[in-house]
């Protein structure tokens, strides 16, 4: 029982999360949320439940998947989409690949990461979604920290910095011609540390590889990647086995694991808050092309 | 842990960079690589020192211009409360964005540099951070190393700022001397100005009380989305409707009596509900839903208060607009779409009855139409009625957007003084 009117920052958080949700889905013909069995779009997917409960989630999830993801993140995320009986949409970049829209790049320095955003765009188009869920925090990264919690995106699906919708109170402007969609970020708000915070409050489960586990891996750039099929790997790049976890989740080229001994949330909550490195930082081999890299490649498109 | 959202206002010669890097840098918010990044950029751009503003100006173009166009946000958190930046830019042509940061904060730090005093500048913010009602305001008289930490010069701020905050409502006002480059009332009380005997600024947003700032006092509940389980295989569940929504003000607690608008229908609260489970009340910012003892219709953009204290079912709207593009400019006859709480509406302004000027606040009767970044009091009638109180009452029902109905852009927006 309540009596002082206090809310926690959790429950702030969550609150001003499920208002976004229940917005776009009273003004969008067509929402979808993206889902990729990360634990950002994890909290995401049980804060739609919780808006729309005792009702079923009012849209379908969509993944882009690089054909280059972790298998426990696949299992994952097909069990989780099975449990709330939500519709799942993959989009294939491989299909994108094999049907000529893109090319692969060559190299080793080659990723998947770049041609998601044809697919992802190409989807958005087939599927005709007005409106689009993302994981993103703005205290990722700093080009996020500047996108509004609607982002507008026009026809070819480009984000334009210098002309955001200004945002004010809790009003957003939901507002879209016939091919344009509008991005919407429900955790902009929330911090890594809410995030976890938050899983571990609600008792959400996460794919494994978020603790800690031995694993093959070698070092790139100062990331530890793991040993897998779609990197070609150099002589000075020996495999070594260590006991590490994930800290975020994404395709198994540019994605690094930092190393751990963390088997609970808990655990893995104390090293996060200990940390001194951001978690793009430590283990995101895209963001490293240049200091616009996320900018650049949400201007195109991107999550 | 709660949460307090705050604006900062002032530009980088006012220091609002180093104070913001030192907050976060302090609270241990900044992290290696990012600040490896930035000593990098700083020293490749030839900068002697490193330029904390890098840490904020995210986009390409603040960046190569040296200056931040929009607002970023930023977090940090001390283990007693976890705050949320809204770092907006100080420069007049970016009065907007200054608004948009100011329309959410529970405080705004109004930052003045100590050698060169109140300044046109200065005047403005705390204008927009009034108008926009920030609860607490907090004039933050920095580089006081330059002025050899001198009490008298700090008084002659704080004088003058009295003076022109006399024409102004505020509501909590704090004046705190600092040194943002040094550190001086930053997070630790400094040792440099004994005359002194106030909190640091750290200390002021830590300890500030602000659950009073919401309205607990007029039962406000916009409905949001009507949740119906038409599928569901569970047989209780046939007949469910709950009305989803944001708590906008007051206290809902289950028996209540409450009064649907615009029908005038009276019910009762049989329960209330957040994520499926009962809860025994709800305020503001709660995202809950209600279910009735009556079947009423009920949709979207209607609103649920109480039958002794109900808002305003208002067509005819006065207020301060603030306009937001550079496309055209608002005129008497202009026809706009209005987003206000749940409910989306067209209007058409009726009347443009004077421009502020937000330096001295002189009102321009003359003026005939408002540009980018310009405020006015406008009059504005609605294609049907929204369910408003005064701003000065309720942030949440007291507030609009306004749309272009060709481009679907964000034009502008309105607080509400009066609605009838």
């Amino acid at each position: 029982m309540r009596s002082d009117y206090l809310l926690s920052q959790l429950d702030v958080l969550e609150a001003e999360s499920i208002h976004i949700m229940r917005e776009v889905a009273a003004e969008f013909e067509r929402p979808a949320l993206l889902f990729s069995g990360g634990k950002d779009s994890i909290v995401m997917l049980a804060l739609a439940e919780k808006a729309f409960r005792p009702a079923n989630i009012p849209f379908p999830v969509m993944h882009v998947d690089t054909g280059h993801n972790f298998p426990e993140v696949l299992d994952f995320r097909d069990r989780r989409a099975a449990e709330l009986g939500v519709r799942l949409v993959v989009a294939s970049v491989q299909e994108s690949i094999d049907a000529g829209r893109v090319t692969e790049e060559t190299g080793r320095w080659a990723s998947r990461n770049r041609l998601q955003t044809v697919t992802l765009l190409d989807a958005i188009e087939e599927q005709r979604f007005d409106a689009l869920f993302g994981g993103a925090r703005r205290d990722e990264e700093k080009a996020r920290a500047k996108e509004r919690v609607f982002s507008f995106r026009d026809e070819f699906g480009q984000w334009d910095p210098k002309n955001q919708r200004p945002e004010l109170w809790n009003l957003y402007n939901t507002k879209i011609r016939r091919g344009e969609h509008i991005r919407v970020f429900p955790l902009s708000n929330w911090t890594e540390l809410d995030v976890w915070a938050y899983i571990e409050r609600e008792g959400l489960e996460i794919p494994s590889i978020y603790y800690a586990h031995e694993r093959q891996v070698f070092e790139r750039d100062g990331i530890l990647l793991a040993d897998n099929p779609y990197l070609s790997r150099g002589d000075d790049e020996p495999l070594f086995a260590a006991t590490v976890r994930y800290r975020t989740v994404g395709d198994m080229t540019c994605t690094g694991a930092v190393e751990s001994m963390a088997q609970t949330v808990q655990q893995v909550i104390t090293e996060v808050a200990a940390t001194r490195i951001t978690e793009r930082g430590q283990t995101r081999a895209d963001d490293r092309t240049s200091e616009a890299a996320m900018e650049d490649r949400k201007r195109e498109g991107y999550f | 842990m709660d949460i307090l959202r705050f604006a900062t206002a002032g530009s980088v010669d006012d220091g609002k960079s180093t104070l913001i890097g030192r907050l976060l840098f302090d609270s241990k918010a900044i992290f290696e690589d990012q600040l490896a990044a930035v000593e990098r950029t700083s020293r490749d751009r030839g900068e002697e020192v490193t330029n904390l503003a890098l840490l904020t100006d995210g986009l390409r173009a603040e960046r190569e211009q040296g200056i931040t166009i929009d607002v970023a946000y930023r977090y940090f958190a001390t283990p007693r409360r976890k705050f949320i930046i809204a770092d907006t830019p100080g420069h007049i042509q970016y009065t907007r964005n200054m608004v948009t940061g100011a329309s959410t904060a529970d405080l705004a730090i109004i930052l003045v540099d100590a050698r060169n005093g109140l300044t046109e500048q200065s005047r403005r913010h705390a204008f927009l951070a009034t108008l926009l009602r920030v609860p607490h305001l907090v004039l933050a008289v920095n580089k006081m190393d330059l002025v050899g930490f001198d009490q008298q010069v700090y008084e002659q701020i704080c004088d003058d700022f009295c003076g022109f905050a006399a024409k102004l409502e505020i509501g909590d006002l704090t004046f705190i001397p600092i040194s943002a480059l040094l550190g001086d009332n930053v997070v630790e009380r400094s040792a440099n100005m004994p005359w002194y005997d106030g909190p640091s600024l750290l200390h002021h947003l830590e300890h500030l009380h602000i659950a009073s700032d919401r309205n607990l006092i007029d039962v406000r509940f916009p409905v949001q989305y009507v949740i119906r389980p038409h599928a569901s295989s569970d047989p209780e569940l046939h007949d469910y409707r709950g009305y989803a929504g944001q708590v906008a003000g007051g206290v809902l607690k289950p028996g209540d009596e409450v009064l649907h608008l615009p029908s005038g229908f009276t019910t009762r609260i049989h329960a209330i509900e957040m994520a499926g489970q009962p809860v025994s009340e709800a305020f503001s910012p709660m995202s809950v839903t209600l279910l009735l003892d009556d079947d009423v219709d009920i949709s979207r953009g209607d609103l649920i208060c109480r039958p002794n204290n109900r808002p305003s079912a208002a067509q005819d709207i006065e207020g301060m607009v603030c306009w937001m593009t550079a496309d055209r400019p608002l005129t008497p006859g202009a026809r706009l779409i209005v987003k206000h709480t749940t409910r989306t509406v067209k209007g058409r302004v009726t009347d443009l009855h004077y421009r502020i000027d937000v330096n001295t606040l002189h009102r321009d009767e003359t003026a005939t139409q408002l540009g980018l970044n310009e405020i006015g009091r406008a009059r504005m009638r609605l294609t049907q009625p929204v369910f408003a109180d005064p701003y000065s009452r309720n942030r949440l029902t007291g507030g609009m957007i306004l749309i272009d109905e060709a481009t679907n852009s964000t034009v502008g927006t309105l607080v509400i003084t009066e609605a009838r």
